[in-house]
């Protein structure tokens, strides 16, 4: 491989490489603004200019191609003065207005101001002023004056989404960002122009002022809204989760995620309408009880049913670890084989960037565990379709829902349920279903517990808790803490935040099954995730540090290798 | 037994205390018809000079507009984690503004930093230091409590300025 040094260290590079690319990868950070890892280079804004001997002059490192032998000075006195100098220029109009800003504490322009910036302005004269809070598209606000011309955000929508949607307009000092006459900043990829803009032109509507970013916690986690599965940040504060923002992953969302996911995917978690507690249903209304109560009603009602009388339905965005111990229930503790999970397709709305049609988070996950009815060791059970048909005839009289809102996701599914006898289910948040429940079981949100889920490509990745439930502790669960969290009292209101008394859909099944008299000794989920490593010959080998932050692909012939954003 | 020395012997006037006593006495004598200096508190109140840090407030404009635009640095600054605050979106110019602004007496500890870092010159020291409660939840100041027009504060920000 050839050879360059930057900073007089040798580095290898790959033929083609600019040397800002070459740079990154050996750790060695040059500044840069307009320049971004997965987009075109524009070079406009001349932050990352190095010094290359035998060149007359400067030349910026993000379009200037690395070369067999090419000497670099990145912190040279030559390189240091002109990096102040162009600091000095982008800030001549750039308001300082970090106090009201959104993007201070994440921002490059902040951040490379203390870092290569003199501290001083020698301009005292006005600066100039533009358009304030433009409505760029119904999720992203624009400051004019807060914009630097990266042209980050034209080159996303041009290159990444390919809808031609933003523009500069006027020159000179007056240059600012619109939309093309007729149009607005709505493609489902929006929102991500307000990631890669580097300082805070470019803002969230739906979290504006929300919070300081210092404020908040993050959790790497994976995004429920589709077969995808993004790897996200999931950022609490008081222990609500206040925003999404994606975290790369190139083989799975390289930096991007769709709007839906980062705006659709959260809310629930902190909603007014979450299942507190075990609820049975007595005169017509739902009533908080106790876990053991809300077990032994289960327990004598679903004895009162003949075998084939009795079926289960389970959303197929479960984690691998709780469909596993929903199945070994249903199969093995009550001996039933009516037995599938609802496939969430919703045609035509995927597209070849990010989304797909399967709206369900672990899909591949029930195929590859091998949950599908008919291939229990105890011979064929019933298909989705044959248990909905069988309890429309009322063959089936009693049914378990576990985390599906079957008449949210399909509303002619209400005169269905409405049939059943008896309807259990295992729910995060009251919905139509639970309208027709007899017992609800509170379960922990997807942000509420360990587990992984398998994406469409058969990549096993990590989901970890970011909200805590009353059996929960941020420190001792070894969550993510911001400042508040750590030092946060029961007398502070940050201390006070709501916690709902839910647990995570595996836990619930093993006590159901205790009730049955069978006892899983699983006290973690991480536990259930080495008894599949230690059963599932496509598990082997792994565990939960091995999967980490950005997940693994498991060995599956039907599986394609890897995918390009 | 030896006998044990002084480290200085006392006269035999010394010995008998009467001189000291009398001394002692002629002292306060002479102090009562001195000028007083104690203050009759709570009857007389003190009036604190503008380097005095009392408790934290807000400043208003003659105009009613708060000028704090909930940054948050008084509440990343704060030692104590004695101040919370939650922005909202307005009409002004200044387009961010505290929908909640509150601290807490019980963490405060008056060391004066969110003033200094405060970029709108929004939160300062007063000269207030009586603070007293009776439960938890009144030691709790809400925007109710700390906003102060800036005429009252007129003092503390000439102070502050000094030493910009």
């Amino acid at each position: 491989m050839p050879k360059i040094i930057i900073d007089g260290k040798e580095i290898e590079f790959k033929p083609g490489q600019t040397v800002i690319q070459a740079a990154r990868e050996n750790g060695i950070e040059i500044p840069h603004f307009c320049w971004h890892p997965s987009l075109s280079v524009s070079g406009n804004c001349r932050l990352c200019l190095v010094e290359i001997e035998k060149m007359p002059k400067l030349v910026i490192s993000c379009s200037t191609t690395a070369t067999e032998g090419m000497v670099v000075q990145t912190q040279s006195e030559k390189v240091i003065a002109a990096r102040n100098a162009v600091m000095e220029f982008i800030l001549i109009n750039h308001p300082l207005d970090c106090p009201i800003c959104d993007e201070a504490g994440e921002c490059k322009l902040q951040d490379y101001t203390y870092q290569h910036s003199v501290g001083e302005s020698r301009f005292t004269e006005e600066k100039n002023h533009k358009e304030k809070r433009i409505e760029l598209g119904p999720n992203v606000m624009f400051d004019g004056e807060r914009c630097i011309s990266c042209s980050r955000c034209i080159r996303f929508c041009d290159e990444i989404v390919g809808e031609k949607e933003l523009t500069f307009i006027k020159r000179g000092d007056r240059v600012t960002i619109t939309t093309f006459p007729g149009k607005k900043l709505e493609n489902p990829y929006s929102m991500n122009v307000t990631d890669i803009c580097p300082v805070g032109a470019l803002t969230n509507r739906d979290f504006r002022f929300k919070s300081r970013v210092w404020e908040m916690a993050p959790t790497k986690t994976i995004c429920s809204g589709c077969a995808r599965g993004c790897n996200i940040d999931l950022w609490t504060r008081n222990n609500e989760v206040l925003r999404i923002t994606p975290r790369q992953n190139e083989d799975v969302n390289s930096f991007w995620m769709c709007d839906n996911g980062r705006l659709n995917t959260f809310k629930h978690v902190n909603a007014n309408d979450r299942v507190s507690g075990p609820h049975l249903r007595k005169e017509g209304q739902l009533i908080k009880c106790g876990w053991d109560e809300a077990y032994a009603k289960t327990l004598s009602e679903l004895k009162s049913f003949a075998k084939d009388e009795i079926a289960a339905l389970a959303s197929s965005s479960l984690t691998v670890e709780d469909t596993y111990l929903v199945s070994k229930f249903v199969r093995s503790t009550l001996n039933m084989k009516n037995f599938d999970f609802v496939r969430k397709v919703v045609a035509g709305s995927g597209d070849a960037i990010l989304i797909r049609e399967d709206k369900a988070t672990n899909a591949k996950g029930f195929e590859l565990m091998g949950v599908e009815p008919g291939k229990s060791a105890s011979g064929g059970g019933l298909k989705f379709d044959e248990i909905i048909s069988h309890i429309e005839s009322g063959r089936i009289k009693a049914l378990i829902l576990i985390e599906e809102d079957l008449i949210g996701w399909n509303p002619a599914f209400e005169k269905i349920l409405s049939k059943l006898d008896f309807l259990v289910t295992i729910s995060t948040n009251f919905d139509a279903s639970t309208s027709f429940a007899n017992v609800v079981f509170p379960a922990s949100t997807y942000a509420e517990k360990n587990g992984t889920w398998i994406n469409f490509q058969g990549r096993i990745q990590r989901i970890r808790p970011a909200v805590t439930t009353i059996e929960m502790e941020r420190s001792l669960d070894g969550m993510s803490q911001s400042r508040w969290d750590k030092f946060g009292t029961d007398f502070d209101s940050w201390g006070k935040a709501k916690k709902n008394d839910a647990r995570p859909t595996w836990k619930i099944i093993s006590g159901l099954a205790s009730a049955f008299g069978t006892k899983y000794k699983f006290t973690m989920a991480e536990e259930i995730f080495n008894e599949i490593a230690h059963t599932n010959p496509l598990f082997t080998g792994l565990d939960y540090d091995v999967v980490g932050e950005n997940g693994v692909q498991l060995k599956t012939e039907t599986v394609k290798k890897k995918v390009t954003i | 037994m030896a006998k044990k020395n002084r480290l200085k012997d006392l006269s035999f006037g010394q010995r008998i205390y009467i001189t000291e006593i009398a001394k002692g006495l002629g002292l306060t004598l002479k102090n009562m018809f001195k000028p007083k200096f104690t203050m009759q508190y709570p009857e007389v109140k003190f009036d604190p000079p503008a380097s005095y840090r009392g408790r934290p407030v807000l400043a208003v404009e003659e105009n009613g507009q708060e000028r704090c635009v909930a940054c948050g640095l008084c509440s990343r600054v704060c030692p104590a984690l004695a101040i919370e605050v939650q922005a909202a979106e307005t009409e002004n110019e200044k387009e961010r503004y505290p929908e909640k602004f509150e601290i807490n007496m019980l963490r405060c500890i008056f060391c004066g930093f969110c003033e200094e870092v405060c970029p709108e010159e929004a939160i300062l020291m007063s000269k207030d230091y009586e603070l007293a409660f009776t439960n938890r939840a009144d030691a709790i100041y809400g925007k109710d409590k700390l906003l102060t027009p800036v005429s009252r504060l007129q003092d503390r920000i000439n102070f502050v300025r000094q030493f910009k």
